[in-house]
């Protein structure tokens, strides 16, 4: 199909969303990603039945956890996407993408910068 | 199990804004099966106080432990040799755990991390319900192994009351009324005279009523 989207994004491959743990979400952002979004299969698809139900409730608690601390918790998306729909892949992608530029950069990365650089 | 659910972060992050290094402490006992205050929910709140703090422009050390329990002295013992080099402890252990650390290491400030709520099952993953209130004094076997004192809102000993519609409880209709949950079960094992037994004026000095408590067994003291 040779399609495109934003080189911005980065895949963690998992062997199901049910893998996800609050905490991974969490550390993406502590280590500053702008956004994260799990791609689970379909609903109702989930080859170990809940994997990815379990995991769209993880993402909603790690959501509340985002907007506590203040890094806000819209930049934390689960979707559901078969895995053999390629062209609804790279879509989410470039909706995402379009998103985080709008809401800019993970508001710790200026501190994550000056950290680094001491 | 003693239930707790994590305390919100703005109220964490009010205890430790004036500290430079800190501690999590979880407990891997009740609190690390209710999701309260485990090695997870540690490593969940160190990333994200860590966050919130870096958001303001301020650093904040975390060393992040779990022990085995924070109520007994010798697992509490296991922070002897590195926690005065913090400035204050944020205990995930329940209220027992947040006094007795605090009680060993005097020279350190200890908050809590979680709320305490109460001694009760996992009804299913994700609900938690209370069971026990700790009287002292256990009427369990009188009343089909379903307890008056934490399950009936009033704490009633020999009945319902006129509350009690449909099974549910006045005060919330989601609520089973524990009278009617123990008179269904003397039913069903065939026992339904101990219900004529009175259940006497309880001797309240063996719960709170009676101070805070204690157990010594002589036999097992050093």
């Amino acid at each position: 199909m040779r399609l495109s989207y934003p080189d911005s994004i980065r895949i963690i491959r998992l062997p199901c969303t049910g893998k996800v743990d609050v905490i991974y979400l969490l550390r993406a952002f502590q280590k500053g990603a702008d956004g994260v979004y799990v791609a689970g299969c379909l609903e109702g698809e989930c080859h170990y039945l809940t994997g990815n139900l379990r995991a769209r409730k993880k993402v909603e608690y790690a959501k509340k956890i985002l907007d506590e601390v203040g890094i806000g918790g819209e930049r934390l998306e689960m979707y559901n996407i078969a895995a053999s729909d390629g062209p609804r892949f790279a879509e989410i992608a470039r909706e995402m993408h379009e998103k985080i530029m709008a809401l800019g950069p993970n508001p710790i990365k200026g501190a994550l910068r000056e950290k680094k650089a001491a | 199990m003693i239930v707790a659910e994590r305390k919100p972060i703005e109220e964490i992050m009010g205890f430790v804004r004036d500290f430079k290094k800190i501690i999590i402490a979880g407990c891997n006992e009740c609190v690390t099966v209710c999701y309260a205050g485990g090695k997870k929910e540690v490593e969940i709140l160190a990333s994200a106080l860590s966050m919130a703090f870096m958001k303001e422009g301020k650093e904040l050390e975390i060393k992040e432990v779990t022990l085995e329990r924070q109520c007994d002295p010798e697992y509490l013992e296991e922070l002897r040799g590195f926690i005065y080099d913090y400035d204050a402890v944020v205990s995930l252990a329940c209220g027992v755990g947040v006094q007795f650390l605090a009680e060993k290491y005097l020279k350190i400030p200890v908050f809590p991390g979680v709320n305490t709520l109460f001694m009760g099952v996992t009804e299913e993953k994700g609900v938690w319900s209370e069971r026990c209130q700790g009287c002292g004094q256990c009427i369990l076997g009188q009343t089909a192994g379903i307890c008056p004192i934490s399950r009936c809102a009033k704490r009633l000993l020999n009945g319902p009351c006129g509350g009690s519609t449909k099974g549910k409880c006045e005060i919330n209709p989601e609520l089973d009324c524990a009278w009617q949950l123990i008179i269904d079960r003397l039913k069903e094992l065939g026992r339904l005279d101990d219900y004529d037994t009175l259940i006497p004026i309880k001797d309240w000095s063996t719960e709170r009523a009676g101070g805070p408590r204690k157990l010594v067994r002589e036999d097992l003291q050093q």
